[in-house]
């Protein structure tokens, strides 16, 4: 597996990510993206996010989730891009793209990817509001999702 | 000598993103520092026993019966919120 991990405060293209994706190998005969967006908080207050990670062990834990989902599912390549700092409502955070042969391996280490993402890896979110600030709490249906696939 | 760090609310509520603890030959787990920093009273009793708080040593998700070497860097921080 060809793995690529980006932890970054510039925005992305998902067109070129998807061009990269295109040109890998000439047995990819399926790509899987996902985009993560800032969206409205659930108490409806948010205005924007501020993004916060540890420096390298975001890379390392990263970097085990990929190489675990590759020993389930034959990855051509992963790329992953993650946002960091100050980010408003609609923006892109998050891109995960696989490649690989056939659809279903790249459908399953897509979604497995991004959901052990959200529960292994240290990112931590603040909701900026017009008065407020307050860090996100984790979301017991993250949780839930992760054990789905120890199943 | 070990190398704490602290993340995200945690940070905020300690007032502090890393320090440098000196090395205790009864320290043999990332449980035992975590204890001594509990009996330094408050910020540090609520906000480290709480019971989500995640600890990483060397960078390497642990656990409170994690074995610890002097040297070593030892993370506290709240649930991860990526994604």
């Amino acid at each position: 597996m060809k793995l690529s991990i980006s932890i970054q405060t510039d925005d992305f293209h998902h067109n070129d990510e998807y061009q990269t994706l295109r040109t890998d190998a000439p047995s990819i005969g399926a790509i899987v993206t996902f985009c993560g967006l800032v969206r409205e908080f659930d108490d409806g207050l948010g205005e924007a996010l501020f993004l916060e990670h540890f420096t390298g062990m975001t890379e390392t834990a990263l970097t085990r989730i990929c190489e675990q989902a590759s020993q389930q599912w034959p990855i051509i390549s992963a790329r992953i891009i993650h946002r960091i700092g100050s980010m408003s409502l609609g923006e892109q955070i998050v891109f995960v793209g696989i490649n690989s042969a056939h659809r279903k391996a790249a459908f399953h280490a897509c979604e497995f990817i991004i959901d052990f993402l959200k529960t292994d890896a240290p990112f931590w979110k603040k909701a900026i509001t017009s008065d407020s600030e307050y860090w996100v709490e984790a979301k017991a249906s993250d949780r839930e999702a992760v054990k789905t696939w120890k199943k | 000598m070990l190398h704490l760090r602290f993340f995200a609310s945690l940070r905020d509520q300690l007032k502090v993103d890393n320090e440098s603890l000196e090395w205790h030959s009864e320290f043999k787990t990332a449980g035992d520092v975590r204890a001594a920093l509990i009996d330094r009273g408050e910020p540090w009793q609520t906000a480290i026993s709480k019971r989500t708080v995640l600890i990483a040593v060397n960078q390497e998700m642990g656990r409170n019966d994690s074995a610890i070497v002097d040297g070593d860097e030892i993370a506290f921080f709240p649930p991860v919120t990526g994604g």
